[in-house]
């Protein structure tokens, strides 16, 4: 009898406790800006998600959906990983590069999902395997704008040659895809010829050069140069 | 959202056993005890290619600190941050009467890698961390935090915290072979001879080889921007 009694308290404190239980934050307005001087962001993913997703952990050696990002720039294998694009995973608000001094702002919903950790990525050009991330920042509860500064990471998983190679790009294909500024030489004889550290870490940053034909690299040490953080991401809980 | 509704169902079933087991036992005589929090300090090193020395970890109170910008580094953080060997510094800590517990790494982090410290002690809510370990391809490069409250987290819970690159100001930044003591050099560790300018600051990186210091022994591989490791603090009793 005794028992009894107190399985029905439990099982009314729970619905209680569930009942009470905050909403997840909803409506959200998040904005990136561009910190760098001379460094372009690919298109950004952002995404909420549970406490338990991660598009990328820092020493932890990336996914082959990241790798694909971070070499060329493409997201499309983690919108793939995370079921799709939905009320709370957004892909490429800018419709582009995000280029160097710019912002751009995007909305997403987590009513519908009940998510409550957002991750955010893009790769940096020009970079090897650069990008700029956030992962899994558990959404503040109450309304109101947050600002968070976010660095540059390094995947991984592709030597930091500074080589420019725009016939294409694939993930494993050495050789950065592409300048956007129109400011890359040519002709380096690579910087690096491996990565010893093969999990996600901070990026060190570019070396570059001076000269345009030749030298180590085909980057502009007086452009291509960056400090942390790489990125603002302002949140606006509604 | 099924996720979501299961951990609380879940959280909510242990609150209500702990309740009932608690009310079950209720012989103190309205004296609460004191219980032990539990502390999990995972560090991962997020560098390129600067191995960490073992971490030095303290939980204390206010009243004692690892280090302050533009103050002097003590002998033990001098130890620390040229030769990577926190032994000093950690005695230096236990012998001040703020500080709850201390302890050592299990050896050398490299690149990517993770090690785990864990730290015991009655708990309260102010307790606070400090931690450090050497950036061992430098002259005298720290990360670490000091000061910075922990009491506050609560059982179950996490805390990320990015850690800086500190330059320990007792050791010229000459990147020579012979004054580098990690695996890029092989040169002298702990010297306790200061420079001139002695004082703690953010450290401003290296400079390499590639990028024109012809006598330096590093090579680019072994810049850094910050932050250069995190932590990962866990409160799990």
């Amino acid at each position: 009898m005794k028992e009894k009694n107190i399985m029905g308290v439990i099982v009314s404190l729970l619905i209680s406790l569930i009942l009470a239980a905050p909403l997840p934050a909803a409506e959200l307005s998040i904005e990136v800006t561009n910190l760098t001087h001379g460094i372009y962001f690919t298109p950004l993913l952002i995404t909420a998600h549970d406490s338990a997703t991660h598009l990328f952990q820092g020493g932890t050696p990336a996914s082959s959906s990241l790798r694909l990002m971070a070499e060329c720039g493409d997201v499309s294998e983690l919108i793939i990983d995370l079921g799709g694009e939905d009320a709370d995973t957004v892909a490429n608000p800018a419709g582009g590069l995000l280029a160097p001094g710019s912002s751009v702002s995007a909305s997403i919903d987590t009513m519908s999902t009940g998510n409550t950790h957002l991750s955010l990525v893009a790769m940096l050009l020009p970079t090897n395997d650069g990008f700029i991330g956030l992962d899994s920042l558990p959404i503040p509860d109450a309304a109101g704008v947050y600002v968070f500064h976010i660095n540059g990471y390094d995947a991984g998983t592709e030597e930091n040659s500074e080589l420019l190679d725009t016939t294409g790009c694939s993930p494993g294909m050495p050789g950065i895809p592409a300048a956007p500024g129109g400011d890359g030489g040519t002709g380096g004889s690579g910087v690096a010829s491996t990565d010893s550290n093969t999990a996600v870490h901070i990026h060190r940053g570019n070396l570059g050069d001076t000269e345009a034909a030749g030298g180590v690299s085909d980057l502009d040490s007086r452009i291509h140069r960056w400090l942390n953080p790489v990125a603002r991401v302002t949140i606006t809980v509604q | 959202m099924k996720r979501i509704v299961g951990s609380r169902l879940t959280g909510a079933v242990v609150f209500l056993m702990a309740f009932a087991l608690l009310s079950g036992c209720d012989n103190n005589g309205g004296v609460i005890p004191v219980s032990d929090a539990i502390y999990l300090i995972t560090v991962t090193n997020m560098t390129s290619n600067q191995p960490l020395s073992p971490l030095a970890a303290v939980i204390h109170f206010g009243g004692y600190t690892g280090w302050e910008i533009g103050t002097s580094s003590s002998t033990g953080l001098e130890s620390l941050a040229e030769g990577g060997d926190p032994t000093d510094f950690l005695a230096g800590a236990a012998g001040n009467s703020n500080v709850q517990v201390i302890s050592a790494g299990s050896g050398v982090i490299l690149p990517g890698a993770s090690d785990t410290v864990t730290l015991t002690t009655a708990e309260s809510p102010d307790l606070r961390l400090t931690c450090a370990a050497m950036l061992v391809n430098t002259n005298d490069a720290f990360t670490g935090t000091t000061d910075v409250v922990v009491g506050d987290i609560g059982i179950g819970e996490s805390r990320r915290i990015f850690l800086h690159p500190y330059d320990a100001g007792t050791e010229v930044n000459d990147e020579a072979a012979s004054t580098v003591p990690g695996p890029a050099a092989g040169g002298e560790g702990f010297n306790a001879e200061r420079l001139e300018r002695d004082f703690v600051s953010a450290h401003s990186g290296v400079v390499t080889q590639d990028d024109g210091l012809g006598t330096s022994v590093l090579d680019e591989s072994h810049r850094f921007l910050s932050p250069v490791a995190e932590i990962i603090v866990t409160r799990i009793q």
